[in-house]
């Protein structure tokens, strides 16, 4: 079993130090858990995504991640992903002429060994297969990565990434923001084809939509850049109900 | 030293040595000699390049250099394979030597087209490369060096392909040179009729580090309703000095797509116009460009409409590394009958390095009331979202920049029909990067 460790997190945007925006978090997520972090716009929620992952644009003043035990911080994002953490972007990059195949080869690759040959046919039929479970056309295979496609699209291409990488983590950034309610199935069924003991999730929305589709085991509520409740599943259906207004209300009143 | 009957070569491009090329050529014919002559007169009458020149606006003269450069007499042993594609048949070169020829398919003779060295086409064929040669030049600042090229070419091709054939294989003419200070002449002339289809891929390389001289000149000419494509494909030392000039011609309703690939070259400058002759002729214009170490590379075009209703699409792209140095200045010419015309030029840097230094000017010059014309220049960086998204899925900041760049010339790669062709191109492209 991995765990995922999040300590006394703070985060700010590299151009204001001074600013933080996630202001001391802590959370560990173990595979075969999974995470829901819930909380209103500009909260800190992205950030917290992003920073783990080694976005540039976010500086960590204090506080620690640790994958199995050890610090990622002085990783590169490209060691972080190879160490198996895997970020569902909010908003993926459209990279023009740079075909699906090839970039999800070249991610496959870099997992390799130096001189390890990749199996390309083992890699096409892992690769079609997953492109199957997630309703994902063939033809998408020569089509740049992104470009031009819809939201559902893009999202369906994280979630195929994904599962052709099998990373130990996964951290969701807002994956159901921009899909109909079509493509949040197809979505949530692959990610739920994926949940068992090898992988940790921590999915990050503003909805509780999402949630009635992956069922989560834990559900945070993030305020101003911490966490301020957990629960169970019934913590989403709760604030579905009352609204963020009341984690406000009852934050004001300790 | 051994006795030698061979008249004696001086080490550079004099008249002396001019007489012996036109002595070795005496079985050609007389008008081929005689355009030759006047060729050598011509590149000793004009200038050199100036600063005042404003077709070698920011480009360096001082490197513009050709003495000491001499005709090569024999084979290098070495030939580096370029056409690792299925092609049609191919023509290759190696220090002025046709060094292999492979048979034109017999099917395709039977309908008449011919593929075959210059000197063979003069001899046989004289008619028809007298009715093309240089006709229509390009004009664009290197007319010294175009004709130093007429006086000492000896070494191209001719194809030709009659009226409706259709020819999906590429055909392949390849120029190599090695050993020290050899120059290279190439002349190659694409003939196509009505409606014909053809490719041509040429390539240039050298097989050494050492420095080369090449000045290389092509006549493409599409007939009505003809569909040319040419590619060439220039891997030079780093020590070359490279000239390349295309001359494009596109009748009514022709279609001709050209592609430039600069890889090498210490100094390497091209040129090519364009002229839409016909109603609705169409001439895509392309060129990659990887600018490394200290080298320059200069692009001169020419978009020329003369008749209604006609188009062309430029699209010249150069990543820049190091302290690499490009300039691009193209023009769009409408004359006054070419209404509805539609005419872009987009020259797109892609600066990797902060020391490279990209020159762009792009220029319109419209004749006519009823056009859509637009030119463009962008520089720019590797974008940081699209590097991150990469590396966010495990891939290495080298080979994620590498892929960047890659991404940026698939853009132009992709406009080629052929696969095949498409992939050779982007092996060799990425053999510039491998250290």
């Amino acid at each position: 079993m991995s765990s995922l460790e999040i300590r006394d997190l703070v985060v700010a945007l590299t151009a204001t130090p001074d600013k933080p925006i996630v202001k001391g978090l802590n959370l560990t997520i173990k595979t075969g858990e999974v995470h829901a972090i819930m909380g209103p716009n500009g909260t800190g929620k992205s950030t917290l995504s992003k920073a783990i992952a080694g976005h540039p644009d976010y500086q960590i003043i204090s506080g620690d991640v640790i994958l199995d035990g050890k610090s990622i911080l002085e990783m590169e994002p490209d060691e972080r992903a190879r160490a198996g953490l895997f970020l569902a972007f909010q908003y993926p990059s459209e990279i023009p002429g740079v075909s699906i195949a090839n970039f999800l080869r070249a991610a496959v690759q870099a997992r390799m060994a130096e001189g390890e040959e990749l199996d390309a046919t083992g890699y096409y039929k892992k690769l079609y297969g997953k492109m199957d479970m997630l309703k994902i056309d063939r033809k998408f295979t020569s089509r740049s990565v992104n470009e031009g496609f819809s939201g559902g699209e893009k999202k369906r291409c994280e979630i195929l990434q994904m599962a052709m990488l099998e990373p130990s983590f996964s951290l969701m950034d807002e994956t159901d923001s921009g899909l109909d309610i079509d493509a949040l199935k197809i979505v949530a069924e692959g990610v739920n084809a994926m949940r068992g003991d090898k992988l940790g999730v921590l999915l990050i929305t503003h909805y509780q939509r999402l949630l009635d589709y992956i069922v989560p085991d834990f559900v945070h509520v993030m305020y101003d850049g911490r966490i301020v409740k957990s629960g169970d599943k019934s913590l989403a259906l709760e604030l579905e109900a009352k609204g963020y207004d009341w984690v406000k209300t009852e934050l004001a009143a300790v | 030293m051994s006795a030698s009957a061979a008249p004696t070569l001086t080490p550079s491009l004099d008249s002396v040595r001019f007489a012996t090329h036109l002595s070795q050529r005496s079985y050609l014919p007389a008008w081929w000699l005689e355009t030759k002559k006047a060729a050598w007169n011509q590149f000793n009458a004009l200038p050199m390049p100036s600063r005042t020149d404003e077709t070698w606006r920011f480009s360096s003269l001082s490197s513009l250099d050709i003495s000491g450069f001499e005709l090569p007499e024999d084979a290098s042993q070495h030939i580096p394979n370029l056409s690792d594609f299925p092609h049609a048949a191919e023509i290759i070169y190696s220090n002025r030597q046709l060094v292999a020829r492979s048979a034109v398919p017999a099917d395709l003779v039977a309908q008449g087209v011919i593929f075959a060295p210059l000197d063979e086409a003069l001899t046989k064929h004289g008619d028809l490369v007298k009715k093309y040669f240089q006709k229509l030049p390009a004009n664009l600042g290197s007319e010294k060096f175009v004709a130093l090229n007429t006086a000492f070419t000896g070494t191209g091709s001719l194809l030709y392909v009659p009226k409706g054939v259709e020819i999906t294989s590429p055909f392949v003419v390849q120029h190599t040179l090695s050993g020290a200070n050899k120059a290279a002449f190439p002349h190659t002339i694409v003939i196509l009729e009505d409606n014909a289809k053809a490719t041509l891929v040429e390539f240039f390389v050298s097989a050494d580090k050492s420095r080369h001289l090449a000045s290389g000149v092509n006549d493409l000419h599409a007939g009505p309703g003809a569909q040319l494509t040419y590619v060439g494909a220039q891997n030079w030392s780093a020590d070359t000095l490279a000239f390349q000039t295309n001359s494009i011609v596109a009748e009514r309703d022709a279609k001709v797509l050209s592609l430039n690939v600069h890889l090498g070259g210490r100094q390497a400058r091209h040129e090519s116009h364009s002229r839409l002759l016909g109603p609705g002729a169409h001439s895509e214009m392309l060129a990659l460009t990887v600018a490394t170490g200290d080298h320059e590379f200069d692009q001169r075009t020419l978009q020329t409409h003369v008749s209604p209703n006609t188009t062309s699409n430029l699209l010249y792209k150069n990543a820049l590394l190091d302290t690499a140095k490009t300039i691009f200045s193209g023009l769009i010419i409408v004359e006054p009958d070419a209404q509805k015309t539609d005419a872009y030029q987009k020259n797109r840097n892609l600066i990797l390095s902060d020391d490279a230094e990209a020159h762009s000017l792009p220029g319109l010059e419209i004749q006519a009331n009823d056009v859509r014309c637009s030119h463009g220049s962008t520089s720019s960086r590797i974008e940081p979202e699209q590097e991150f998204y990469l590396q966010a899925r495990g891939i290495k900041p080298e080979a994620a920049k590498q892929m960047l760049i890659f991404a940026f010339f698939e853009e132009v790669l992709n406009k080629l029909e052929n696969e095949a062709l498409h992939k050779s191109l982007s092996t060799l492209i990425e053999s510039k990067f491998k250290k």
